[in-house]
């Protein structure tokens, strides 16, 4: 059985990056130009970093903080659409919040980043839309207790142990055919046995351009590690 | 921020107070009821526990009125959703009074999935004298016994019985941010991140789906519901906040979804103010609509505001609770404290306006002459039956004596929930893990 990822899981991976950003904690001081609130004429590279960040743990949660995954996405656009105001690409919908400096190196690794950052809510999706399934909300008000205080699958899960009685006389196919078990094969929910996943999501699970998650993960990687030279404009650096 | 503030003269008692933090103790929210005789604290551990003011009493003027413990209750456990393989807090999210309509008082309690009624009754009397049963409950011997009696009711210890009356499962798919019990007293609302549901009080196993914000494709999911509360008066009248800074105000009548709302109440961004946490910081928290009915008051993350419910394009008043933080919002950003979710609230007058910060600091607003006070609850500032002192944060420049600079706010002593009586100057404060409640003993003319 999956087990779920829980709080305590979540305080351990945040120390690990924290970590990874104390080492160079520039642009906290609150003097500093790329922080200053001015209009946000240049994105801090750092601020995106950092955004990404966020996202990534916010989406490793067992489940999200929904609020708070929308507002880091939509500053995650915002610092991005800033940055490459010419890269403007279909799957961040917002316009560029003000010209910035167009950088060839940004706009390349943009497509990548759009593109990640659209599969990743695509996969909150997919969880919902399994959420969706055992659970039906009274759109037009249902009689009765739709799940009687539990999802069918419960019976399944709960292992066929007890007697369940007539649960068990459909046979094991039976059980399980009102069940969408995308979510097993989503990388996103992986249990806690297949490790730490570099990248926001990915793995073998996606039907959509799986070849694509393979350049996310090592760019998203990268730029994490340092080694990929994201393009800092002068002055600012590590 | 005042200089010649009001030096409200308040009088205060101390309740509830742990000599040890844990996690479970947190509060998690205050209500009063609707005559201001009880006050409801839900924590993180799943406990609810009433307080009921004490009727005041001539002989010891000192003590007039102070709350006291009155029950306290396991509302919600932690509970496991086996297919989604997650466990749901048992923190309780909202807490609502329903009118009291007989001798027992009743509130609706909500984790983040579940809706729970309670009853609240009194027992203080105990029927004595059964012909079957003697004094300890055993049968009696049918041979001894030799005349009828008549029990009579004795009375006894005032006891304080709590039952679970009604459940509401399995309405929410997403994290429930709020109930709002509707002045038909028949019906009331909850809202998660996505939708809104209505439901009838008596009824356990359906609810109707009244707002439903969720997007076709999950990508596209730019915007969440915040709060959401009815109007006071009108029972088909609701409005709903945004993680956008909007408020959308939407009318039951005009159809079954009411996903088109009625009126949608917006301020333009400021363009002199603008950054990249523009939007985290428009983020709606808390709404709440004046005891009159005719206004709406909106906690974001910097500032209160409160809108006129005949003029969408801008609130008519503004606010500031903590400007000295727009230059630190980057660092607040990091360590998500720009996230927190600060609640405000009404007097009974609606003259003056309340909500909390950091550092255990709250705030007051005066509406009509302007003034404001910072005031702070903590065991270390306060001490029983003494006058708060205005605090005040200095931001460089002139610095008085008692100031305390921006620099060494302390961001984990958050004030996330207060509550003021609804008819007095009473007002309860959660700091982390403890209570206060504070009470204006003199008539200012702040009414």
């Amino acid at each position: 059985m999956m087990l779920s990822k829980g709080l305590k899981r979540k305080r351990e991976e945040e120390e690990e990056e924290k970590e990874a950003l104390a080492v160079d904690a520039w642009w906290l001081d609150p003097s500093h130009p790329a922080v200053a609130q001015a209009p946000p004429a240049v994105a801090s590279s750092s601020l995106f970093d950092l955004s990404v960040l966020k996202l990534r743990h916010s989406l490793r949660q067992s489940e999200p903080d929904l609020r708070h995954l929308v507002l880091v996405v939509n500053t995650l656009r915002r610092i991005q659409a800033s940055m490459a105001p010419a890269a403007a690409l279909p799957p961040v919908p917002s316009p560029p919040a003000a010209p910035g400096v167009a950088d060839p190196l940004l706009a390349s690794s943009d497509a990548a980043l759009s593109a990640s950052m659209a599969s990743l809510l695509e996969d909150l999706s997919h969880i919902e839309g399994l959420s969706q399934a055992p659970q039906p909300l009274a759109d037009e008000g249902p009689p009765g207790r739709p799940t009687g205080g539990a999802p069918p699958g419960l019976g399944a899960l709960d292992l066929l142990g007890p007697a369940t009685g007539c649960l068990l006389d459909d046979g094991l196919e039976g059980l399980f055919e009102d069940i969408d078990t995308s979510m097993y094969d989503s990388e996103l929910w992986a249990p806690a046995s297949e490790g730490l996943k570099p990248g926001p999501e990915g793995g073998p699970g996606k039907e959509e351009a799986p070849e694509l998650d393979e350049a996310e993960l090592d760019y998203l990687m990268d730029v994490l590690v340092g080694t990929q030279a994201l393009e800092r404009p002068p002055g600012l650096g590590r | 921020m005042g200089e010649d503030t009001d030096t409200r003269k308040i009088n205060h008692s101390f309740l509830r107070d742990h000599s040890y933090v844990t996690e479970a103790d947190i509060i998690s929210t205050v209500e009063f009821n609707h005559t201001g005789e009880l006050l409801a604290t839900g924590d993180k551990g799943g406990r609810v526990v009433i307080f009921q003011r004490e009727p005041e009493s001539k002989n010891a003027p000192h003590s007039q009125g102070e709350y006291d413990v009155y029950s306290t209750f396991q509302s919600h456990e932690p509970e496991f959703d086996y297919l989604k393989s997650l466990e749901i807090e048992e923190k309780i999210n909202k807490i609502k009074w329903l009118p009291q309509q007989n001798a027992a008082h009743s509130l609706l309690s909500t984790n983040d999935k579940t809706i729970k009624l309670w009853k609240i009754t009194e027992r203080d009397k105990r029927p004595e004298g059964y012909n079957l049963k003697d004094e300890e409950g055993k049968l009696k011997d049918l041979s001894t016994v030799t005349s009828l009696q008549v029990p009579v009711l004795k009375p006894m210890d005032l006891m304080v019985e709590v039952s679970p009356r009604r459940v509401f499962a399995n309405g929410h798919t997403y994290h429930i941010n709020s109930i709002s019990v509707n002045s038909d007293c028949e019906t009331y609302m909850s809202a998660d991140d996505l939708r809104i549901n209505l439901w009838h009080l008596a009824i356990t196993d359906r609810s109707f789906n009244i707002v439903d914000i969720k997007p076709a494709n999950m990508e596209d999911l730019t915007e969440v519901i915040t709060a959401s509360e009815f109007h006071p008066h009108h029972c088909n009248l609701f409005v709903y906040s945004s993680s956008k800074g909007s408020l959308r105000l939407c009318d039951m009548r005009a159809a079954a979804l009411c996903d088109k709302h009625s009126k949608l109440f917006e301020e333009p961004e400021d363009p002199s103010n603008r950054s990249f946490f523009s939007e985290i910081i428009s983020s709606v928290s808390d709404v709440k609509f004046s005891h009159s009915g005719r206004y709406m008051l909106t906690r974001d993350y910097l500032t209160v505001k409160v809108w006129d419910l005949n003029m969408e394009a801008r609130p008519v008043e503004t606010y500031q609770v903590h400007d000295y933080l727009r230059s630190k919002l980057c660092s607040l950003y990091e360590n998500d404290c720009i996230f927190d979710k600060f609640e405000c609230a009404w007097n009974g007058s609606d003259s003056v306006i309340m909500t909390g910060a950091y550092n255990n600091f709250f705030r007051m607003f005066d509406r009509n002459t302007k003034r404001d006070v910072t005031l702070e609850a903590s065991r270390e500032s306060s001490k029983p039956r003494a006058v708060l002192k205005p605090r005040r944060v200095c931001v460089g420049g002139k610095r008085r004596r008692d100031d305390i600079s921006v620099d060494s706010l302390d961001f984990t002593k958050k004030i996330l929930h207060t509550a003021w009586h609804p008819a007095e100057n009473i007002i309860a404060i959660a700091a982390t893990n403890n209570l206060y409640i504070f009470q204006d003993k003199v008539n200012s003319e702040m009414h």
